[in-house]
């Protein structure tokens, strides 16, 4: 007996909406058999980790202050993705982003104007796009493979920012910790209610999604995405530049990693520090998969992904386990989001009997 | 499969009830099928009949849904092509599976026991090509051989298993007349050696002269099994077909007008190492005429096509001219704003995305040069996609595409219909000149003579065409002019009658009036 992946005739629609799902409720049972192997009570466990944090409105606003990177970051990767350009250093552009917005508060604390918010917005997406226009470069010039130069790029990036507020930035009152000085206020992004720390990023993630939704199923450019991303030849044969899209696609995706930069800093942490991201530019690869790189899907999948750092942050202190688990239910997810992909595609049959099948056609 | 067999006498390989599901898809259903030592079979259908499927089961490629293989007068599973090989079935596919690099033995012995030594099989392989009448030095290349070459080491490599059965997939698609010639007096030696032959084709005539019997299929299944040589190719074609083929009606002397497209002295470098460099291109077409460009696939075809329709510029812009506008540097939708059309050989990512709607599919040619009417909403570029899908349904219904849904992917479309949508995209914006590589490769018999019928229609109405293919029959039928392209270089156009079929094979193989032929070809 042997188990045997048959083609189907037409992608199924039924499970391009059910395999995500199918995804989320085998990563819980895996959860819950990890759990049970550390020898915590699953159910319990799988509360504290993804129910927990949805019951107060503090925690609430915490959702939405870590979905925004996450689904500006993933909506930008998306277009990449469906263009078959394979942005990978969305973490460092953040980086960069956070950098280059944060060039006015950190050097010139002294202007106060309301300009400053705007230019610090703008800078820090200048600052993401010419960062991913590096691999962009690289790839159109030098047909250098994206993936791995974008890669290398996210090291360079934390690499400099740690030297920077190690040095030259470091904040002169600042006990030799390794920090800039804090934002100004006007350097802040403000929070949007009263009833807690969430600020104006997820609003920009949300309006960014559903430009991109609206881009990549109306307009000709969303067109242009998707013709490049499946046939390099037709895109030319439409007279489609393959190259333009290259430096499009990572340039869009990079702002966007910037902009998600520069918010983070300027609404949640109100300075530059060594680190500035639990990974959120990786997790976007995560929440980009599992929202089917459709801005709407990634939206609901954004905060999924959010879900798991405020579980793991919430499980270390109920059930004593390391954040680490967050880390593990996220691989989880894009292990079965993968691999329940197959389903659309493929129908999986048991066969009886023996002899090889290779199904070749040319 | 425990009932013991007779061996039957005469019979080399019989099949009985062969079935092949792709899902619910029967792709073979209920073949039968007997090959006798000595024989040259013939196993005729259109595209999609189910001749690869069934050959792919004989070869051990797939496996049968249901069925059995005799092989020899014993039941036979053929599990892999190796165990095919072991049982004496060998095979050169269409398509073949040749590294460019290496040289002719290398690739040889990549098939055979690793332990033999590369002088050995050089040897062997020189004196087998050698008494079979297939010419080749084994130390040459595979990059520098010609088609018909490189089908040789293909022949030689399956000939060096000492096969009982030799399969050959449509071997004459690739060739000139000359170079068949050549093939068939090998397959004929073959036969006197009491070997068997199952050939597969579309080409009656070649079937008529070549086979003692021949199988038909349609939609998987036998249609009719025969003596060709008692058949007419009407009765063979009404087989393979399942009605009568409509004949293509010929443009009776359309006066012509200025010449809409002019190539002059073209030069193109090869862009990858196995690509062909194109060198001193020239041609006139005027309105009205149908200039066909014949040659044996892979002598530049696709290079010429890329110039031509500006996928690549050129740096001279007056080397190629359209309406009477310089358009080297003009890339390809420039070109359609000038009033010409495209259409590529390959119809699968290049002529359209497969798994994309038909409407998705017919902005994709014509973007640019339709988007007022495709196209909304100022510089956001907003598609109208209900105004597409009326204009692709109206094109479906002109060029009669059957098609399963109302907007299906382009996928799901059998190859004649998705090529008779790709034509009537083009057709739609009623084009000045049209280009067209291989209008019906891969086409059924049906599909095909639409086509050819709709580019006469074309240049009657007053447009000019260029039809790039491999297919004499399809040549003759359409063309006013021919020119043959060899080596990437052009011969000049001959009016169509003007030229025999041995002509254009000499010119196929090479012999221009200028340049010293690089293989000699003899012609008979």
């Amino acid at each position: 007996m042997r188990i045997e992946l048959e083609r189907r005739a037409s992608a199924s629609g039924l499970f391009s909406v059910v395999s995500p799902l199918l995804a989320l409720v085998l990563t819980l049972l895996a959860g819950a058999l990890m759990f049970l192997m550390l020898g915590k009570d699953p159910l319990y466990a799988l509360y504290s980790f993804f129910i927990d944090p949805l019951l107060e409105v503090w925690s609430l606003h915490e959702l939405a202050i870590k979905a925004a990177p996450l689904i500006l970051i993933a909506v930008g990767l998306s277009v990449c993705y469906r263009s078959n350009n394979w942005n990978i250093g969305a973490e460092g552009q953040f980086t960069i982003g956070a950098i280059c917005g944060s060039i006015l508060p950190v050097l010139v604390p002294q202007w106060h104007s309301v300009l400053v918010l705007p230019l610090m917005l703008v800078m820090g997406m200048l600052g993401g796009a010419l960062y991913a226009g590096i691999p962009a470069l690289l790839k159109t010039r030098f047909n250098t493979n994206e993936i791995l130069t974008s890669l290398m790029l996210v090291y360079i990036a934390q690499l400099f920012l740690d030297w920077l507020v190690r040095g030259m930035w470091r904040d002169p009152k600042g006990f030799n910790f390794p920090q800039t000085i804090s934002f100004a206020p006007e350097a802040v992004l403000p929070e949007l209610l009263a009833s807690g720390r969430a600020h104006w990023a997820i609003v920009f993630a949300l309006v960014a999604a559903l430009a991109l939704w609206f881009m990549m199923r109306f307009m000709l450019k969303g067109f242009e995405v998707t013709v490049l991303g499946r046939s390099e030849r037709a895109g030319r044969f439409a007279g489609f530049s393959a190259r333009r899209m290259v430096w499009f696609s990572m340039m869009l995706s990079g702002a966007l990693a910037g902009l998600a930069g520069i918010s983070e800093v300027s609404g949640s942490i109100g300075h530059l520090q060594p680190s500035i991201s639990p990974g959120y530019g990786f997790t976007a690869i995560i929440v980009a998969f599992l929202g089917r790189l459709n801005p709407l899907g990634i939206i609901a999948s954004g905060f999924v992904l959010a879900l798991t750092y405020l579980g793991g942050e919430a499980a270390q202190l109920s059930i004593g386990v390391s954040d680490k688990v967050t880390r593990v239910f996220q691989g989880l997810l894009l292990f079965f989001v993968l691999s329940c992909d197959t389903l659309i595609l493929y129908r999986v049959r048991l066969v009886l009997g023996t002899g090889r099948n290779v199904d070749v056609r040319s | 499969m425990s009932e013991a067999q007779v061996p039957e006498a005469g019979t080399l390989l019989k099949v009985r009830g062969l079935t092949k599901y792709f899902g619910s898809f029967a792709a073979c259903n209920g073949i039968d099928l007997s090959i006798a030592p000595g024989e040259i079979h013939a196993l005729l259908g259109e595209n999609g009949a189910g001749k690869s499927t069934l050959v792919k089961m004989l070869f051990g490629v797939l496996q049968p849904s249901e069925g059995q293989i005799v092989w020899q007068g014993k039941p036979a599973v053929i599990g892999s092509p190796g165990e095919a090989r072991a049982l004496g079935v060998g095979m050169v596919f269409q398509h073949f599976s040749l590294f460019e690099a290496l040289t002719v033995a290398e690739n040889i012995a990549l098939s055979l026991d690793p332990k033999i030594p590369l002088a050995k099989i050089a040897e062997e392989a020189k004196n087998l090509s050698r008494d079979y009448g297939l010419p080749l030095d084994p130390n040459a290349h595979v990059a520098d051989l010609s088609v018909g070459e490189r089908q040789r080491i293909e022949i030689v490599r399956a000939l060096l298993q000492n096969p009982k059965l030799i399969i050959l997939d449509e071997p004459t698609s690739v060739l000139t007349p000359q170079e068949a010639d050549r093939l068939f007096e090998t397959l004929f030696k073959l036969k006197a050696e009491g070997r068997s032959v199952l050939y597969i084709s579309h080409r009656l005539e070649e079937v008529q002269r070549i086979c003692d019997r021949a199988t038909v299929l349609r939609h998987g299944k036998v249609t009719g099994a025969c003596d060709p040589r008692r058949e007419t190719p009407a009765s063979l074609a009404r087989m393979m077909v399942g009605s009568d083929v409509a004949g293509v009606e010929r443009a009776s002397d359309t006066p012509l007008g200025d010449v809409l497209v002019s190539v002059k002295d073209l030069a193109v470098p090869a862009r990858t190492p196995f690509a062909v460099t194109l060198s001193g291109i020239s041609m006139q077409v005027r309105a009205g005429e149908i200039v066909a460009i014949a040659g044996v696939a892979g002598n530049g075809q696709g290079e010429l096509f890329d110039a031509l329709s500006g996928e690549v510029t050129v740096p001279q812009d007056d080397a190629i001219e359209i309406c009477g506008r310089p358009v080297g540097r003009t890339g390809i939708n420039g070109r359609r704003l000038l009033g010409a059309g495209f259409v590529p050989e390959e119809r699968h990512g290049h002529a359209a995305v497969s798994d994309m709607a038909l409407s998705d599919n017919l902005l994709l040619s014509r973007s640019t040069s339709d988007r007022k009417a495709f196209l909304s909403g100022g510089v956001f570029n907003v598609i109208r996609h209900d105004v597409i899908r009326s204009i692709a349904k109206r094109i479906c219904g002109e060029m009669d595409v059957r098609k399963s849904g109302d907007d299906p992917a382009a996928g799901s479309l059998s190859g004649g219909n998705l090529q008779k949508f790709i034509i009537g995209r083009e057709l739609d914006r009623k084009p000045q000149v049209l280009i067209v590589n291989q209008p019906t490769w891969g086409v059924d018999a049906g599909a095909a003579s639409r086509i050819r019928q709709a580019l006469i229609d074309l240049a009657r109405a007053g447009s000019a065409v260029v039809v790039i293919s491999q297919d004499l029959d399809e040549i003759f039928e359409v063309a006013t002019s021919i020119a043959v392209i060899s080596e990437g270089r052009m011969s000049r156009p001959y009016a169509a009658g003007e030229l025999t079929l041995e002509k254009i094979g000499l010119l196929m193989g090479g012999i221009h009036d200028s340049t010293s032929p690089r293989e000699a070809v003899h012609a008979h």
